[in-house]
């Protein structure tokens, strides 16, 4: 007992939101694991956070208008991500304008929000939105999540070609026939609906999270984007898995009572994890160094201990 | 009809000096620190260290001590794991894992603490009404600080900013300038969380600097107009929010935008203008060669 | 009769550089540029050129820095719009110089590329993306592929390290990467930005073997732009020279000559030939040997 009790409690699958924890948290892990590859690829991590973040503020718009959440998420989604598109252009640019579609989408949700809780004097609305809850999920999402997790990979799996020459060498893609713009405008769609779909169900928080730490864990392990994905969607499942079952199993522990988040058990998982990746290749890409001593190889290898 | 664009009270009210105050304090350090924001590309971590402080006044409430220790607490600490984590070229990756740490952590005091809902929120999205005296003073001097720094290591700063490698053959340490800047992040987060809130910190830091550097040739004159930008953004935002009671936040990003999308809009056009005017010139000049030839 | 000459060259030196080999005829050419000007705001980056290459012919580019070699060959890749003239394209199975970029097979080989070491691609898939890259959909292992792939990474002299991880190679050795990327199509036209420029002199010699190799023997036309046309003169064909903006094309001894470079820099230059190598001196400053290279007009 003891031990295992933690990571086989009783009753965990015949617990319907336990069941719907895991089928959406998987569907959501996997495709997040795929586009977060290329996410990492192409440095755009800050886009695939900011992406979240205004899912916030379609959630809150869909509130006040009326409609269903999920077209809230991909409305706004979709208008911060071609807004990005459109004007990050060069490297410096992109991150600029990043920021700002993002501070102005989260200044919306701030209105939103307020007109919310001065219009229908409900006030915990906000913090359900932002950090959202795998176990409150209604099971009726289920369709919905499947549904958009397939339809981005089928994208991706489309455009993935074309799309990693240009995220390499952008130029000579160019010259061979392929428009970067194009294709980058294209994975914007399937970033935009990967990230709306996992804010709806998992909150902003965990999106993030499933996005950036699996793929940045798997590049760092592999040396092919197939097998970063493949290893990355490992990663993910595995880290959801365990968070649900951390979190089922924290009801029991002291001193709440009463559950602690997921989404501390999955991003803690996430930070711990990069970090032991991390510290493991640093450690082999210097001994790799040492191999091959010169005195210029010490000097770098001398800076790169400084970080 | 005038009384409503100039309401009773609105320099009047103790609480609306304080929010003046701190706001105009909170536009300049904010302004001073997104100059290099903007040079650096950084908008994450500008974004990442405020809004994972938010974890830390979270937890601070929880335990009964004061919200601006873990603002300033979980601010420094997110940006230790920045500069830690980050090597040059995968400074996103680090900030969002560190990032989504914080806030899961913060969801976790949130959740443990049963906090109440309007103080989150305030936390989020700022509460110009909520500031004291007490949070000037302490504003006000952060600022001074952090001020003071950049004067004295401006020009370092600068050149490491622009090229690392240059400043690293000068014999500047990348890793202190580094850690510096990100300390420089976390103090003007500090200062401005409890005015514009967790979420819209930021948008101080981006917005006006990235105006003022698109229109600025001269680093220099893009510091000060990036602190005109901002003390004239803060005034109008906080004008306006006492007007309608909306959340100042809402009106500081919204001028981001419009300052970055007009300045945006003007260069594009007036670039294409002369394009249009330069070539023509240019075709004249290379017929009259040909005629010449 | 001036404008059908494939050998007009830029303004100034029309009469300068005469045409080179009778034998050059229209049906040779592979491109055909003719009244290229860009210009960047203001400036006029490229003014009027006319060029045009044959089969299997290897040219190299030459100038000093900013004179709009670069602006030159993106132009022809089709990566920036002419503000006016034209760039004409034979098919890659010959004909005139008639089609579009599209249906012409180019190779480009960038000036350089900015890669995270981390990247999860090893040099050799990058080498595969410019065999299929440009095609939609997933690639499933391929025996065509993978022999092509080797091939060129052999050609390169780049085998040992086909598994490394791109952006932890050193720079030459990602030069050599990006010219396999290059050939691995097949390109009928090879354009080259400066593949000379972070190799050490071994493999620069190696390199220009290799651009040697494809164009006389497979027939590829070649365009290379190079800082120092020594190592490139046992193997090249033409030359093309540019100076702020303007361009002479002819034989190294045709072009490199006093009076047609006085044309292009607008004050005297010498030209000195010493143990078979070429240098351009300076006159109007101090003609010491260290500053012998490329001097601005003031
Ligand atoms: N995007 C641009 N916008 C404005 N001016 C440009 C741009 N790109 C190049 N130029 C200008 O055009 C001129 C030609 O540039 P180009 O890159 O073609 O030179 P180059 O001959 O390749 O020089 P180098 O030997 O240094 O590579 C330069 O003066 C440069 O300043
Ligand atoms: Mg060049």
């Amino acid at each position: 007992m003891g031990f295992w009790h933690v990571l086989w409690p009783t009753g965990l699958f015949s617990n319907a939101a336990v069941v719907t924890a895991f089928r959406i948290g998987s569907a959501v892990a996997v495709v997040n694991a795929v586009v977060g590859v290329f996410v990492v690829i192409r440095g755009q991590a800050f886009s695939g956070h900011a992406l979240g973040d205004v899912g916030a503020t379609g959630a809150a718009g869909a509130y006040l208008a009326g409609i269903t959440a999920l077209w809230g998420f991909l409305a706004a989604g979709f208008s911060s991500g071609m807004a990005i598109e459109s004007l990050g252009h060069r490297v410096r640019e992109r991150d600029v304008a990043t920021g700002v579609v993002l501070a102005f989408m989260l200044g919306l949700s701030a209105l939103f929000l307020y007109l919310i809780s001065a219009l229908t004097e409900t006030s915990g609305a906000p913090i359900a939105i932002l950090f959202g809850s795998l176990f409150t999920v209604a099971p009726g999402m289920t369709g919905y999540v499947l549904g958009l997790s397939l339809s981005a990979l089928l994208l991706l799996g489309i455009i993935f070609r074309p799309l990693l020459f240009s995220s390499v060498t952008p130029d000579v893609a160019r010259v061979r026939g392929v428009s970067p713009r194009l294709v980058g405008l294209l994975f914007m769609v399937s970033l935009v609906v990967a990230v709306e779909e996992s804010a709806l169900v998992v909150g902003a928080l965990l999106s993030t999270a499933l996005l950036i730490g699996p793929a940045a864990i798997a590049t760092k392990l592999s040396r092919q984007p197939l097998t970063s994905m493949a290893l990355a969607m490992a990663i993910g499942v595995f880290t959801t898995w365990l968070g649900i079952i951390l979190a089922y199993d924290s009801f029991l522990w002291p001193p709440l009572n009463r559950g602690w988040p997921i989404s501390f058990f999955i991003t803690s998982l996430m930070l711990l994890s990069y970090l032991t990746v991390q510290i493991a290749s640093g450690r082999q890409r210097r001994s790799n160094a040492a191999t091959a001593l010169t005195d210029f190889g010490n000097l770098s290898t001398e800076r790169e201990a400084w970080w | 009809m005038w009384h409503l664009l100039w309401p009773s009270g609105l320099l009047s009210f103790s609480f609306m000096q304080n929010a003046w105050m701190a706001g105009s304090a909170v536009a300049v350090v904010s302004a001073v620190v997104g100059f290099f924001v903007v040079l650096r590309g950084a908008s994450f971590v500008a974004h990442a260290v405020p809004r994972g402080s938010f974890a830390g006044a979270a937890g601070a409430v929880l335990m009964g001590q004061s919200s601006l220790l873990g603002l300033g607490l979980f601010a420094l600490l997110s940006s230790l794991g920045i500069a830690l984590l980050g090597r040059r070229r995968r400074g996103a990756v680090a900030t969002a894992l560190v990032l989504v740490a914080a806030l899961g952590l913060g969801d976790l005091f949130l959740s443990i603490g049963n906090v109440y809902a309007p103080e989150v929120f305030a936390l989020l999205f700022g509460q110009v009404v909520g500031i004291s005296r007490a949070d000037v003073y302490f504003v006000g001097s952060l600022a001074l600080a952090v001020v003071l720094v950049v004067a004295w290591l401006y020009r370092p700063l600068l050149m490491h900013s622009v090229s690392a490698e240059v400043a690293e053959v000068r014999g500047l340490r990348p890793v202190l300038l580094d850690g510096i800047f990100l300390l420089l992040v976390a103090a003007a987060a500090t200062a401005t969380v409890p005015v514009v809130g967790a979420l819209l910190a930021f948008s101080l830091m981006v917005g006006p600097a990235a105006a003022a550097s698109l229109l600025a040739k001269r680093p220099s004159t893009a510091v000060f107009l990036s602190i005109a930008l901002a003390l004239v953004s803060v005034w109008i935002s906080l004008w306006l929010a006492y007007i309608t009671s909306w959340p100042i936040g809402f009106y500081v990003s919204a001028w981001s935008l419009v300052a970055y999308l007009a300045v945006r809009l003007g260069q594009a056009s007036r670039r294409g203008r002369t394009t249009l005017a330069q070539s023509d010139g240019a075709l004249k000049t290379t017929t009259r060669g040909n005629f010449s030839g | 009769m001036r404008r059908e000459d494939p050998e007009i060259k830029g303004r100034p030196v029309t009469q300068g550089a005469a045409p080179v080999t009778a034998t050059a005829t229209q049906d040779e050419a592979v491109l055909q540029i003719s009244d290229l000007s860009v210009t960047y705001g203001a400036r006029v980056v490229l003014d009027q050129i006319n060029l045009s290459i044959r089969r299997g012919e290897l040219v190299g580019i030459i100038g000093p820095n900013g004179a709009g070699k670069s602006t030159l060959l993106r132009a022809i890749a089709g990566l920036l719009r002419p503000d006016r003239g034209t760039i004409r394209f034979a098919r890659a199975h010959g004909g005139t110089p008639r089609a579009s970029r599209a249906q012409a097979q180019l190779g480009y080989v960038p000036q350089r590329i900015e890669m995270d070491p981390d990247v999860p691609l090893r040099a050799c898939d990058v080498v595969g993306l410019g065999f299929d890259g440009h095609r939609f959909g997933l690639s499933w292992p391929n025996a065509l592929k993978r022999q092509a792939v080797d091939r060129a990474l052999a050609l390169v002299e780049a085998s040992e390290f086909g598994q490394s991880l791109v952006g932890r190679l050193s720079g030459g050795q990602l030069q050599r990467i990006l010219i396999a990327q290059a050939l691995v199509s097949e390109p009928s036209i090879l354009l080259l930005d400066e593949p000379l420029s972070s190799l050490d002199l071994r493999s620069a010699d190696a390199v220009v073997s290799i651009v040697d190799r494809v164009a006389h023997q497979s027939g590829v036309s070649v365009l290379l732009v190079t800082h120092d046309m020594n190592p490139l003169l046992r193997a090249m064909d033409r030359i093309i020279y540019v100076v702020n903006g303007r361009a002479v094309i002819g034989s190294v001894d045709e072009v490199v000559r006093p009076e047609v470079l006085k044309s292009l820099y607008g004050y005297d230059v010498d030209v000195v030939r010493v143990r078979g190598r070429i240098l351009v001196v300076g006159d109007e400053e101090y003609g010491d040997e260290a500053n012998r290279f490329h001097h601005h007009a003031p």
